[in-house]
């Protein structure tokens, strides 16, 4: 049996343990254990008091059993007893079996903090360091509750012994860091900073980590630190190997403080003092200049502690980004490591260069190294070294070198590891599209990768591929010659089939004229590779061939030959079956020029940020979605008429007919003829929540829209299937709407989806907030959602709520113009008479006013005028105008940025029937939609 | 620091030290999971790696793995050395350390890890002063069983 080396023997413990090691299999494990247990049960239950070394011996070996995998139930209480010895090695033993094996029994918790206490109080520097060690190695929120007050005095206390400042300052920081609200900043907290010039190195370490964390939250109350830290790397950097004593590590001077002082300084922008930021810059100076002298030892540990230095004081020239020198410095250095023969350092260095590649300084100087990174994309054999070049190749990507680096990087695909493919895909996506020049370099690109890692090619990408190719019709004729090549391939990737048909179904005519490609022929192609491919695949297809009926009519017939087809007509999944119905319907019934019409050649997609970009940033945003496939079956199925049958014999377009609503708008109103709206446009639908897959605004939209400008509850919308309520508040800037969607129908709709909608001005001055909804709602049930309302600017436009639904089998989409009105954000303001008039004229430049003259459209009422002033937000200012009859009101619009004044003056002409408004604030934007907003009130 | 583990090449898991709070599944799933990759990479391979969002920094001695994760922020080549002075530690306590000094006194590597690293910073570097602590603890102990080593662990200085 191997013996204990030192200290306390406990030889009941290592026979113990032998016993476990020597065991055969899993099952004599658990059954010695058993009996162990059952042993120490029997002893804590036993009459005879133990003594504290049984005790010790019996939890020490209950915290075996607990590491080796088995729960334990039993001996806390024993190990909370042993918290009050006064031997060491018994306490010790006993806050151990604490630290790792607690839990929040709270009853135990109130011994436990009771036994720490005392041994905080005790001014045993021993038993307070490990009351200190307890209270961190724990660290919840009830020790932090009990000791957070305790902690700081310690630390600070002119007579604590170094050892325990350093589990104080530690010990805080672990409180701090789980429950910042416990440990509030007070006088303890310039005395802490002063720490950093303490003599004991020791405490030094421990007290910079404690003020890094506290001064990335008050920045302000740990100013001081920074020059006070800069002293003391400057004393540090320049001593000499051996100075430091025990502190110096393979003749590197304190390495860890160090690496602690250089991220303190990373809270904090360059030293504005220019001695201390001289001096900085002179620290920075020498740590970049030891890189380059020889080594003072051939131990790993040396070259390790001094590049560790290193690579934070690169961070912190990178973090400062203002001294170009150092900046090229920094890079130069790590291009050297690029070629290091140690793996680590390679490793490093590209990941630090990744960061470095962002500076305008230093961009062009990583640029240079951009044949070795790709060298190491080929030949560095650890697949996360190689996961670093890609990254690095990324940042370094800008429009001279992209050529290059998306050809590398397609090629390291063919071989690249299964679990960074799809993270590369993503990247040469990117890289294609941002930097494309010339877009057939950028359609080649994207079908390369689908032909490469076809199965890592999410749908942003293909999605993307198709935006791009539709909104440059530069590049369509070489899109649909280069599919169609694509298509010729024996075995194809089901994404290409995905993208040749559509692009073919959209600019086939453009390559028709060759022989080689004529329309039968693109037919045959494509239908070559429908049965190989999934359902989804084949509902666009079914689109694609009835797109070819218009492009080429003299397909016609093949293409409804399909359609009928028995495979087609009577096919199981219904979203084909009800596409091959309605397409082969369409294709008889209508005429030419309706063909035309409605399968025209999709509209320019709005632009905006690349889906692709915004899932390689994973963007969580507050997805209205709840069922992101299922959301998007549901727009694929608005394609091409949705599933709404379009009845025999009616031509479409030219008698409309809420039944003929080809477009499945739903209660949207009959689509005139002429090409149909974008929010209607033929597969549109499938990508994203594009603002286009939206239904134009209900009928009666504006009115209610009006109605709800000077009050906030009531019915927003209503039609046969649903009913919109809202009840709103609004205080200062901020506001809360609770909107309920009340289900009129005795049948479930599914795939309940509402969507809040912004144009991008708006969302940069309104911010809403909302989760989404359950996506099924009962026959007769109500639903409520709720917004969060945030007014940041002022804004003229107003959200747009779309609401999009399944309800029996039909596609119902709904758009209403939510209420959120600038005035809501109105605080009334009382005023005299004097003041008014004051301020009246001081608001009198051109810009400042706006007035309207309009003719009244309800009778003109004295008291319904004064009540919707006051709905306005205003308040209704009497005895001020000299006319009786006239109105003012004098109100502040709370934004986030700003406050804005707003006095207002209404004139009512009896005779004429008229009004005139005037609206006098210190915005002319604000003024003018006040404007807009009340005259049409009146 | 989040975490500090200590794990056998077969795997066994030694010792674990969280700096964060996790339920025990949580910590029973992050250690075999962690177990499993850091095993299944080959010697020459570079000593950090991303894991979820954390980084991986590890470093084999003998039999013994010494496996540490570290925010985003957080220096990989300083934490490679904290596990080396970590190792120096053990191995000027117990003499020539060796994996069964930490299966047997289990109760002293914990100490001498809380000596060293506290709320996963570190608190002391200096070999004198963590000792000091512990070997203090040591004289007040009543009796001292004559030792003997299996100088198995480390084997020869040349490992580190």
């Amino acid at each position: 049996m191997p013996a204990v080396s030192k200290g306390d023997g406990m030889r009941g413990l290592a026979v113990f343990i032998s016993d476990i090691r020597n065991c055969k299999s899993k099952e004599a494990e658990i059954k010695r254990i058993n009996k162990e247990l059952a042993n120490i049960r029997s002893k804590f239950k036993g009459d005879k008091a133990l003594d504290g070394y049984s005790k010790k011996k019996y939890v020490c070996k209950l915290l075996f059993i607990f590491l080796l995998g088995h729960d334990i139930d039993f001996g806390h209480m024993e190990a909370v007893n042993l918290l009050s010895s006064n031997r060491y090695t018994e306490k010790q033993i006993g806050y151990l079996f604490i630290s790792v094996l607690v839990n929040s029994n709270s009853e135990l918790i109130r011994l436990i903090n009771n036994a720490v206490k005392n041994d905080l109080a005790s001014r045993n520097p021993s038993f307070m360091g490990l009351a200190l060690h307890c209270i961190a190695n724990v660290g919840s929120r009830e020790m932090a509750e009990a000791f957070a007050a305790d902690v700081p005095r310690i630390l600070v206390a002119g007579d604590t012994m170094d050892s325990v400042k350093q589990s104080a300052a530690l010990c805080l920081l672990r409180l701090y860091r789980t429950s910042p609200d416990l440990v509030p900043m007070g006088d303890w907290t310039s005395r802490v900073v002063h720490l950093l010039n303490d003599q004991h190195l020791g405490v030094v370490t421990a007290a910079t980590s404690l003020i890094t964390t506290l001064a990335q939250k008050n920045p302000e109350e740990f100013k001081t630190s920074v020059s006070l830290a800069v002293s003391r790397l400057s004393r540090i950097v320049t001593s000499a190997s051996t100075d430091l004593q025990d502190y110096t590590y393979y003749f590197v001077p304190a390495p860890w403080l160090s690496v602690k002082l250089l991220r303190l300084l990373q809270c904090y922008p360059p030293p504005e003092d220019p001695a201390v930021r001289g001096r900085l810059t002179e620290c920075l100076e020498t740590i970049l200049n030891k890189a380059q002298e020889p080594p003072k030892s051939k131990k790993v540990q040396h070259s390790n502690a001094k590049n560790a230095v290193l690579f934070e004081a690169i961070s912190l020239i990178i973090h400062h980004d203002s001294e170009p020198n150092l900046l090229v410095r920094a890079c130069n250095q790590l291009g050297q490591f690029l070629q290091h023969r140690e793996t680590n350092l390679r490793y490093l260095a590209l990941e630090s260069m990744c960061t470095l590649a962002s500076s305008e300084f230093s961009h062009e100087a990583v640029k240079t190294h951009i044949e070795t990174v790709i060298n190491a994309l080929k030949t560095e054999r650890d697949v996360s070294v190689r996961q670093r070049a890609v990254d690095l190749l990324y940042a370094m990507c800008d429009r001279s070198n992209a050529q290059q680096i998306v050809a590398e990087m397609l090629s390291y695909l063919e071989t690249a590891d299964y679990s960074i493919r799809e993270e590369i895909v993503l990247k040469v996506a990117i890289l294609a599209e941002k930097y494309a020049v010339d877009y057939t370099w950028y359609v080649d690109t994207i079908l390369n990768l689908i032909r490469i890692a076809g199965d890592y090619v999410s749908e942003e990408v293909w999605y993307r591929v198709i935006q791009i190719v539709i909104n440059r019709d530069d590049v369509q004729g070489y899109a649909a010659k280069t599919v169609f090549e694509a298509l010729q391939a024996p075995a194809c990737h089901e994404n290409l089939v995905k993208v040749g048909g559509y692009i073919l179904g959209e600019f086939g005519n453009l390559i028709a004229g060759d022989p080689r490609s004529s329309p039968l022929i693109q037919f045959d192609l494509l239908h070559s590779k429908f049965h190989l491919c999934g359902a989804p695949t084949r509902a666009l297809l079914l689109s694609t061939y009835i797109k070819f009926v218009n492009l080429f009519p003299e397909v016609k017939t093949t293409i409804q030959d399909v359609l009928r087809s028995d495979s087609q007509l009577r096919n199981a999944d219904v979203e084909l079956q009800q596409r091959a119905v309605e397409y082969l319907r369409l294709s008889t019934v209508a005429s030419t020029d309706i063909l035309a019409t409605v399968l025209e050649e999709m509209p320019p997609f709005p632009e905006r940020e690349s889906s692709i970009l915004a899932k390689l940033k994973k963007k969580k945003g507050p997805s209205t979605v709840t069922d992101l496939e299922e959301a998007k079956r549901e727009r694929g199925s608005d394609i091409n008429g949705g599933p709404e049958p379009a009845p025999a014999g009616t031509s479409a377009a030219s008698t409309p007919s809420p039944s003929a609503d080809l477009l499945g708008l739903g209660a949207a109103p009959p689509v005139p003829a002429g090409p149909p709206p974008s929010s209607g446009g033929l597969l549109v639908d499938v990508f994203s929540d594009s603002p286009s897959a939206v239904a134009p605004l209900a009928p009666g939209s504006e009115d209610n829209f009006a109605r709800f400008v000077c009050k906030n509850n009531g019915v927003l919308f209503e039609n046969q299937l649903l009913q919109i309520g809202l009840k709103s508040e609004f205080r200062q800037n901020l506001g809360r709407m609770f909107i309920f969607y009340g289900n009129k129908t005795s049948t479930q709709f599914l795939h309940f989806t509402p969507t809040l909608i912004c144009s991008d001005d708006l969302q940069a001055s309104l911010s809403l907030q909302t989760k989404p909804v359950d996506p099924t709602v009962d026959g007769g049930a109500q639903v409520q959602q709720a917004v969060n309302i945030e007014c940041v600017s002022d804004f003229a436009e107003a959200p747009v709520l779309n609401i999009q639904f399944r309800y029996g089998g039909t596609f119902q989409n709904v758009s209403v113009k939510l209420p959120i009105t600038l005035n809501k954000f109105f605080q009334p303001t009382e005023m005299a008479s004097q003041d008014f008039f004051q301020r009246w004229k001081q608001l009198s430049s051109p810009q400042q006013e706006v007035q309207s003259i309009f003719r009244a459209k309800h009778p003109m009422d004295t008291e319904i005028t004064k009540a919707k002033i006051i709905g306005f937000g205003s308040a209704l200012l009497e005895e001020v105008d000299p006319n009786p009859a006239n109105f003012v009101g004098a109100g502040i619009i709370h934004t986030k940025t700003t406050q804005i004044g707003c006095l207002l003056r209404l004139e009512p002409n009896l005779q004429a029937q008229m009004y005139r408004l005037t609206l006098r604030t210190s915005k002319e934007s604000v003024s003018q939609r006040l404007c807009e907003l009340l005259s049409e009130q009146f | 620091m989040q975490f500090m583990l200590l794990f056998s090449r077969q795997g066994k898991l030694r010792l674990q030290k969280w700096y964060v709070p996790l339920s025990d599944k949580e910590k029973k799933k992050i250690t075999r999971e962690l177990v499993q990759t850091v095993l299944a990479r080959k010697p020459k391979m570079c000593s950090f790696l991303e894991w979820r969002d954390l980084k991986i920094v590890y470093k084999r001695y003998a039999s013994l793995y010494f496996c540490c994760a570290i925010e985003d922020q957080d220096n990989e080549l300083i934490t490679l050395e904290i596990i080396h002075r970590y190792v120096e530690l053990l191995d000027k306590y117990f003499g020539s350390v060796c994996e069964l000094d930490i299966i047997f006194n289990f109760e002293k590597a914990y100490f001498i890890l809380d000596e060293f690293l506290l709320g996963g910073e570190v608190q002391e570097t200096s070999k004198k002063n963590v000792l000091k602590a512990i070997e203090q603890a040591d004289l007040l102990q009543e009796k001292t069983e004559a030792m003997y080593h299996n100088k198995s662990f480390i084997g020869s200085k040349k490992a580190y």
